[in-house]
């Protein structure tokens, strides 16, 4: 088999930085192969996908030693865009990657820059649009396309020269469930039917796992683990229990193996050891004592206090009635939205994207007012945008915010850096620092967040849960817009599910969560809703308990929103 | 200033007759004085605009240029010592000398307002009318790289102009005191040159650093590109004809005096109307309609 990417030995640090972003990286990738890479954020996942694009060092400058040979191009000696008739890129942030002001336009660009006749452009722009399933928006602009739909014109545009390697850096940080399982999809169908190998760094890995045929873990710039998905997970197990899927963990913890690399493969080891019956259709399981698992594991993170919150238990938080956003000239974005937050409440809100979330938080927050209808606050009401950058606007972190916000959110030790200079998972922390204030200002009624687990691996994002679970237990109330359900269920005691501008589904999160199939966690999935389990430590549970029975549990109808409040 | 295809017999039209006319109309803005003429190349812009679907983006450029065509009217008399008529006696300032303001000055202090707000106007109206990426097929021949660096700039306008609502949002949701002017600069610049990184390596990877001489493409005339380029060149030999013949002379020194004879209102009425006559012939174009839908944005 031809190798198209072969790194030996390479080590690649930034300019005016110490460590070095890559250490020692060996790795060699076939052709037609489909690879995952896997990491915590800084571990080196980016640099290596720019390394392979030439942007490394070539626009980024830095020192390197070692090879990097990419389909028989020499990194070194061959910048990026040579590189780019062998290669297609595409990162985290759509709207960045977008130069030209049509779709058509734009899958056009990288094959007029290989000066390609007017007949192959046409032919490559409707063969990529085809393949992706965007040729109804090549006339669009690009700027009124959505966040999924931009990420999709942009990876046409990484596909339209048929290069031989793809790189893809987290593609569906942005994207909802929905949308990112089928780009998950896409790619394992142009990796089968064109043979075009894909190098996919991404941080949920239940999402993609079942796709590769490799998994590569890189820590502190080096290549941990380089396995096939299954060995991955054992070795997950093992050293780096952060990057471990739910669905895998969920089987470790009844003792079950091996570790499944995704949803079907899981219920198969759980149907083989009798822990879950055969079934066509979605059946239900009955539900099994699921809340002792479930508080554990929310008591033992330390986030959620199960007491009420003091002080503005009774109060309510925020109200909206019958609010409608008719924007002049474009479709409602929120239709007839009636929605109530008491105090010290954790809800999620969940939808595709252009569901209205944003759109939503906005006016809750009261940077815009509705076209009908009334919003009515119990206090102040503190947004954190999506983009955490937009709130850094000083030199040092001191001055962003007081002594006492910066030590709420754990930064107290960051007082003199630039803000910039801090990590993703450590700027949004400072941007919550200066929307909550210090104890000079007014606390939030409640304090929404609009995704803010974007591009964040499972440690930040758990960390992150356990400084909102302190802010709850004070009484604040947390709105939080979030593509990621298993974000959503380590948060949020309610979900809210929002289609098309209005609620379509409002209930606890074990009752939303478990009841879907792409707005569900993993272990739901796998369990099929069963009792509500949303996490591997409750679904281990349930399973303990089938177990401990010594036989499969019935057949039987979903719980009701009662039933799971009361387990 | 995002460009919608399609919508008007103008977005129909192919770039190169789209920058024509934005020019052409932009010459009686430099070479006559008369007001009149300024006047009238002011309500063209707005009037194609309108009639292109495309008002907004003018009336916005128009607001943002008042003050500044105001500032130019108002400091001329200041800094100017010509014209014969003092209407006021300001005394002396520390660098200026002896200030007296005289009527001719502040005349020719609002033409050039004018001629500023004229300009302004013809290029929001390229900008709104004018497909960028099809500038950029149509000079990549000559230079590429600057082509694309035009284009790109005229890209960047509205992605700076989104950044901007969204920093301008989060430091409304800042509680207590605003950060200071300065901060605010300081952060717009450092993620404009951000987005500039991004948009760079974004070429990169997309092929610009080795992009080839692409070959020539003839595409057929259309119904819309003969219409305005007729427009664009009898405008043309208007104008020029009317300036080699002094029609509309205006002088502002020493004392004012213009024509504002019957030549003169000719000339400043084929200036707003000619443009207006394609507009008449809307076939080949999508409906009105279209446009709402494809302006449809993100939430």
């Amino acid at each position: 088999m031809t190798q198209v990417l072969a790194i030996e030995h390479l080590t690649y640090a930034y300019p005016d930085a110490a460590p070095p972003a890559l250490d020692d990286v060996t790795l060699h990738v076939e052709e037609g192969e489909l690879v995952v890479l896997a990491g915590r954020s800084g571990s080196g996942k980016s640099t290596l996908l720019r390394l392979a694009s030439g942007l490394v060092p070539h626009v980024h400058g830095g020192t390197v030693s070692g090879t990097a040979i990419v389909a028989g191009m020499d990194v070194r000696d061959h910048g990026p865009g040579e590189l780019a008739a062998v290669t297609g890129s595409l990162f985290q942030d759509p709207e960045t990657q977008v130069v030209m002001g049509t779709v058509r336009n734009e899958l056009a660009f990288p094959l007029e820059n290989r000066g390609e006749s007017p007949a192959a452009i046409a032919r490559g722009v409707e063969e990529a649009a085809l393949a992706l399933g965007i040729a109804h928006l090549l006339e669009r602009p690009t700027h009124a396309l959505s966040g999924g739909e931009l990420q999709r014109v942009a990876l046409a545009a990484a596909l339209v020269g048929r290069p031989q390697l793809v790189l893809l850096d987290e593609p569906t940080s942005q994207l909802d469930p929905v949308a990112g399982d089928e780009l998950i999809g896409l790619l394992r169908r142009l990796n089968e039917e064109w043979g075009t190998t894909i190098l996919l760094a991404e941080h949920r890995l239940e999402r993609c796992l079942a796709a590769a045929d490799r998994v590569v873990a890189m820590a502190d710039g080096r290549i941990a683990c380089d396995a096939d998905p299954s060995g991955f997970l054992a070795w997950a197990h093992e050293a780096a229990p952060a990057l471990e899927t739910p669905g895998a963990r969920l089987l470790a913890s009844v003792g079950l193996g091996p570790a499944p690399v995704g949803v079907k493969q899981a219920r198969a080891v759980l149907r083989s050891h009798g822990a879950l019956p055969s079934a066509e259709g979605p059946a239900l399981l009955r539900a099994g004592p699921v809340a002792s698992g479930r508080a554990h594991t929310r008591l033992s993170a330390g986030a959620f206090a199960s007491s009420a919150p003091p002080a503005r238990s009774a109060s309510v938080a925020l109200r909206l009635r019958g609010v409608w956003v008719e924007p002049r000239g474009e479709p409602a974005i929120l239709r007839g939205v009636d929605l109530s937050l008491q105090a010290g409440q954790r809800v999620a809100l969940m939808g595709r994207n252009g569901a209205g979330k944003s759109t939503l938080l906005r006016h809750a927050a009261g940077l815009a007012s509705p076209s009908r209808g009334k919003i009515e606050r119990g206090g102040r009401v503190a947004l954190l945008l999506q983009n955490p950058n937009d709130y850094l606007v000083h030199e040092r972190v001191s001055e962003e915010a007081s002594a006492d916000a910066l030590a709420a959110v754990g930064l107290t030790g960051f007082a003199d850096r630039h803000p910039r200079d801090l990590s993703g998972g450590e700027r949004q922390r400072l941007a919550l620092a200066i929307v909550l204030g210090g104890e000079d200002v007014e606390p939030p009624a409640l304090l929404c967040l609009d995704e803010p687990t974007r591009g964040m691996d499972r440690a930040h994002k758990a960390d992150l849960a356990v400084l909102l679970g302190r802010l709850s237990a004070t009484g604040t109330a947390l709105l939080v817009a979030t593509h990621d359900p298993e974000f959503a269920a380590l948060v949020a005691d309610r979900v809210v599910l929002l289609a098309d501008g209005a609620p379509i589904a409002d209930g606890s999160a074990a009752e939303v969560l478990s009841g879907g199939w792409y707005f569900a966690t993993e272990t739901a999935r796998i369990l099929r809703g069963a009792g509500g389990a949303l996490d591997p430590d409750a679904g281990a549970a349930l399973v303990r308990a089938w177990l401990g029975t010594g036989s499969a549990a019935p057949l039987a109808s979903h719980p009701t929103p009662t039933e799971v409040r009361r387990r | 200033m995002p460009v919608r295809r399609s919508v008007s017999p103008l977005h129909a039209a192919r770039a190169a007759v789209g920058c024509l006319l934005c020019a052409v109309l932009a010459l009686p803005a430099l070479l006559f004085d008369s007001p009149l003429v300024l006047g009238a190349v002011c309500a063209s812009a707005l009037a194609i605009a309108t009639a292109a679907g495309e008002p907004r983006p003018l009336l916005r450029a128009l607001l943002f240029a008042l003050p500044f065509a105001l500032v130019i009217a108002l400091l001329n008399p200041l800094v100017t010592r010509n014209g014969l008529t003092v209407i006021a006696r300001l005394g002396e300032a520390p660098v200026l000398g002896q200030v007296d303001v005289t009527l001719e000055a502040f005349v020719y202090g609002c033409v050039l307002g004018l001629r500023a707000l004229a300009l302004i106007l013809c290029c929001a109206l390229y900008a709104s009318v004018v497909d960028p990426d099809e500038v950029l097929r149509l000079f990549r021949r000559v230079s590429f790289r600057s082509a694309l660096t035009a284009t790109l700039a005229t890209r960047m306008v509205p992605v700076l102009q989104r950044d901007g609502r969204r920093m301008a949002d989060a430091q409304r949701c800042r509680p207590g005191a605003a950060p200071s002017r300065v901060a605010l600069v300081r952060a717009v610049a450092a993620g404009a040159l951000d987005r500039a990184v991004d948009v760079a390596a974004a070429l990169e990877v997309r092929g610009y650093g080795t992009a080839r001489r692409p070959p020539r493409v003839r595409a057929p005339w259309s119904r819309h590109d003969l219409a305005f380029a007729a427009v664009a060149l009898l405008l043309f030999a208007g104008t020029l004809a009317a300036w080699l013949a002094d029609v509309a002379a205006f002088d502002a020194y020493p004392l004012v005096h213009g024509d504002w004879d019957a030549a003169a209102w000719v000339l400043a009425g084929g200036i707003v109307l000619l443009p207006l006559l394609p507009f008449l012939d809307r076939r080949g174009v999508e409906p009105r309609r279209a446009a709402s839908q494809l302006a449809w944005g993100r939430r």
